[in-house]
């Protein structure tokens, strides 16, 4: 597959003195703590060093020191954009260890608002990756959508952003129908919205002179950096956890995978749009099979020692795949907490992806990394 | 009623700075509650009824900072340049007429005057830039420099297809000959011109990058990375350029309304003269704004291809074929 | 030529669908919340700071100090003490002080109390000048003073 590159015009000369400019921690384009040391040849980048670790908490360390149920609010905060799917994937873990058995209505739940959560997240890719390129409007249309959802999920759950809904076993308080109805309205205002967003942004033609050809990043470097998600899926391997190593109902649900061979900033675009209606999708598919019952399971241990081992639970996050690893000696405390996250991986590319590029467009790419420096720093 | 001169030049001039003031101060106002109805927002709502007094209170703000000279910067030539940014947009006002009987100077080369006070402008900014001393500002004044000369020529080849059909370059003759109606407006002459809204759309296009707004706002939001050429202005000194931005805008919207539209022209014979080119004026600014909020930036290699491959190509083909029309018919 | 041109008329014209849909926009109403003027009401679930829950027949809380809420919170922010009265069958509560500055609004408390004796406030104006508004919230004190 030829991967044509529309290169600025000039490129880097040989030899030239190169000065170093820091892209700081402190960074309108970077969305967070991230610091890029970027050498550059007049205005073209010949090599950028990410630096991260500006906002390591240490989550995986506070993993050694709480038990299993008093480790649920970390889970939120790691990736606070697309917190159901990381606490599920925890809840995950310890369900497939314990042998639990989620009741279907719970699973259901979780699979509406995981897939609330998803749009959410991708609500604010795009708000912010447009106003790093300039477009300030669609921000604000973005997160007027993104209000309902949050509403929505508050009025189940009590909080806005970091939720820590799901229990081991379930959830931690049925739905009601209050939000069955409003989640039922929503998808229906949200598909107009997302065809106002492809005639006002993606069809835009300054959007696609901005985005198409830029920052390429070929099927082979994800799959050397490990980089997951839509950066993959816009390299053109439909790779996604969902339908690789199913979970929860998703195997019962029926939903494509949008997968764009390009391999440039528009592709890696294109996809989170296109997932966004998949979500809509499942959304109305899971509300119809809902069915009723209870929403935890009955028999679930007041104090949860997972028998010593290796856990491990993958789901399909925001970003990509999110992985939780658990090694257990047996104790109500885990021996090791391991969380992989898809951020630090689609970092990694981005040294070898920027050489030579311009630095507004490199900031596109990074844009379209879809970076939360929290995940990366842990 | 016709003053005697003395009274007419205090008249004009204190008119003409107290107008721009009003107006650059005024239009901030407008631009942020536009872009807040744009995004479905208030915009400022506190400072005074409907926000009204926010730009005082921007304004007191801006004085109360102090303006600092960099130790290694050109102090002359820093202090000097948002002077001259202010000052063809000042000049430029006093060609154009407002109404039948308001214009401060009814000279026959109006137009040319105008557009060789805007390139004071692209002067003045470089210099702000190159008196800074400071590595970010000269690249960002470069771009700028580059860009507004790349902008001019498809704005004077669109202004030489109207010259043909106008045949005189006094901007009071200009509006006199659109009399009679809105279909004897420049841009409805479709006889003269067949394709005169591209002629239109292309001086739009070039007044907007050359007074540097979005999407052609590269010199102040290349501050991706850091602030372009206004970096080193605090307090005052960038609260010139800011109000000379305005200004220049308002200029730029007043040649349209007095090249395309007619000026004080009314399409209706209602209301007086000078309340139809107010109106006009504040339509074309109104769609300045929108296309600002609407549209994300280019980037600058894109913006220079779009002038020199895409307008100035056009530009001339209207040319060719105004001339054309104009012999034949 | 002929793809040149087309491509200008197509891109052109998205331009001019973009203006359309902003200027649909522009004509509906904001969704700004006036907010000191306005306030949103918080729902049912919302998750604010946790309080005793008052019985109305004694008008004291519930609580029998039995601290599985100090030992389920993550964060070590709960701290418990009762005495078991003469007379009485279970503990109840002397001292319950709740420090907000670490809690992480998880819910783990609420949910593990056997007797359902906390829940959660709607609370979330929570500027103040004195430390005790957060520091060390006295909710035996704030139980006593709630409307039954």
């Amino acid at each position: 597959m030829q991967l044509e590159t529309i290169k600025a015009p000039g490129s880097p000369t040989e030899g030239q003195e190169t000065f170093v400019l820091n892209l700081g921690p402190q960074h309108p384009a970077t969305h967070g703590v991230l610091r890029v040391k970027l050498t550059m040849d007049g205005e073209y980048i010949t090599r950028a060093e990410p630096v991260c670790g500006y906002i390591h908490r240490m989550h995986e360390k506070m993993g050694e020191n709480r038990t299993y149920a008093q480790f649920l609010p970390n889970t939120s905060r790691i990736d606070y954009l697309s917190a159901m799917h990381y606490t599920h994937a925890f809840v995950g873990v310890v369900e497939r260890a314990v042998g639990i058995e989620v009741p279907p209505r719970a699973e259901y739940v979780r699979v509406i608002t995981s897939e609330l959560n998803r749009i959410a997240s991708h609500l604010v890719w795009f708000g912010a990756f447009l106003l790093d390129l300039g477009g300030f409007t669609p921000l604000l249309y973005a997160f007027d959508d993104r209000e309902k959802i949050l509403d929505l999920l508050e009025g189940i759950t009590g909080a806005r952003l970091t939720y820590c809904y799901y229990r081991f076993g379930g959830l931690y308080n049925d739905v009601d129908e209050a939000f069955l109805t409003g989640t039922r309205e929503f998808v229906t205002y949200m598909r107009p919205r997302l065809d106002m967003y492809r005639e006002l942004v993606t069809g835009n033609v300054i959007l696609r002179k901005r985005l198409e050809g830029i920052g390429p990043i070929s099927a082979k470097t994800c799959r050397k950096y490990g980089a997951t998600g839509p950066v993959i899926r816009g390299s053109g391997v439909a790779h996604d956890v969902r339908k690789v190593m199913p979970y929860s109902v998703y195997s019962d649900l029926d939903f494509d995978i949008p997968v764009f061979p390009e391999c440039d900033c528009m592709a890696r675009y294109l996809v989170r749009m296109e997932e966004m209606a998949q979500s809509l999708r499942l959304i109305e598919q899971a509300l119809a099979r809902l069915p009723a019952g209870p929403f935890v399971a009955a028999k679930v241990p007041r104090v949860i020692k997972l028998p010593p081992g290796d856990y491990y639970y993958a789901v399909e996050a925001a970003r990509g795949r999110f992985a939780v690893r658990v090694v257990s000696d047996g104790k109500e405390i885990p021996y090791r907490v391991k969380l992989r996250t898809p951020s630090f991986a689609n970092l990694t590319l981005f040294e070898e992806a920027s050489r030579g590029m311009m630095l507004p467009d490199a900031l596109a790419l990074l844009g379209s990394l879809d970076l939360v420096i929290p995940d990366i720093d842990r | 009623m016709t003053l005697s001169e003395p009274y007419r030049l205090f008249f004009y001039l204190f008119g003409t700075m107290a107008f721009v003031g009003l107006n650059a101060a005024y239009l901030v106002w407008v631009e942020r509650k536009g872009a807040a109805r744009f995004q479905r927002r208030s915009g400022p709502t506190e400072v005074g009824p409907a926000g009204l007094l926010q730009p005082i209170a921007d304004a007191l703000k801006l004085l109360s900072k102090q303006v600092l000279v960099p130790p290694e910067a050109d102090r002359t030539l820093f202090r000097l340049a948002p002077v001259l940014v202010m000052a063809p947009a000042l000049m430029c006002l006093s060609t154009l007429p407002y109404s039948e009987r308001l214009g401060a100077r009814d000279l026959n080369l109006g137009l040319v005057l105008v557009f060789a006070f805007g390139s004071i402008n692209v002067m003045a900014i470089m210099l702000g830039g190159w008196a800074s001393r400071n590595k970010y500002a000269i690249i960002s004044s470069a771009r700028i420099v580059s860009q507004n000369v790349a902008y001019e020529i498809p704005m004077l080849l669109t202004v030489i297809t109207l010259l043909m059909i106008t045949g005189t370059m006094n901007l009071r003759e200009i509006v006199e000959q659109q009399a009679g109606g809105f279909w004897n407006w420049n841009i409805c002459k479709l006889t003269a011109n067949p394709l005169m809204p591209v002629t239109f759309v292309i001086f739009f296009i070039c007044m907007l990058a050359e007074t540097n707004r979005a999407p052609f706002d590269m010199a102040e939001a290349e501050s991706e990375l850091v602030a372009g050429a206004f970096t080193e202005y605090g307090g005052m000194g960038f609260g010139v350029f800011f109000m000379a931005e305005y200004a220049n805008i308002l200029v730029g919207c007043s040649l349209a309304t007095i090249l395309f539209f007619g000026g004080w022209q009314s399409p209706i014979g209602v209301l007086p003269g000078h309340l139809w080119f107010l109106l006009k004026l504040y339509a074309l600014i109104f769609t300045v704004v929108w296309v600002r909020w609407t549209f994300p930036r280019t980037q600058f290699y894109r913006l220079l291809n779009l002038s020199w491959k895409v307008l100035i190509p056009l530009s001339l083909v209207t040319l060719v074929l105004t001339s054309a029309m104009l012999k034949l018919f | 030529m002929k793809r040149a041109l087309r491509d200008l008329l197509t891109g052109f014209g998205s331009l001019l669908t973009g203006m359309r849909i902003t200027l649909q926009q522009f004509f509906k109403p904001p969704v700004t919340v006036h907010y000191p003027h306005e306030a949103l009401k918080m729902p049912a679930r919302y998750r604010g700071h946790i309080l005793l829950v008052r019985d109305p027949e004694t008008g004291k809380s519930l609580c029998i100090a039995c601290k599985s809420c100090e030992k389920a919170c993550p964060s070590d922010c709960i701290v418990v003490e009762g005495i078991k009265r003469e007379g009485d069958k279970k503990k109840s509560v002397t001292d319950f002080k709740l420090d907000f500055t670490k809690c992480s609004l998880c819910g783990s408390c609420v949910e593990v109390c056997p007797v359902d004796a906390l829940e959660f406030s709607k609370e979330y104006n929570l500027a103040s000048t004195s430390k005790e508004a957060f520091y060390q919230i006295d909710l035996v004190k704030r139980v006593e003073a709630r409307d039954p």
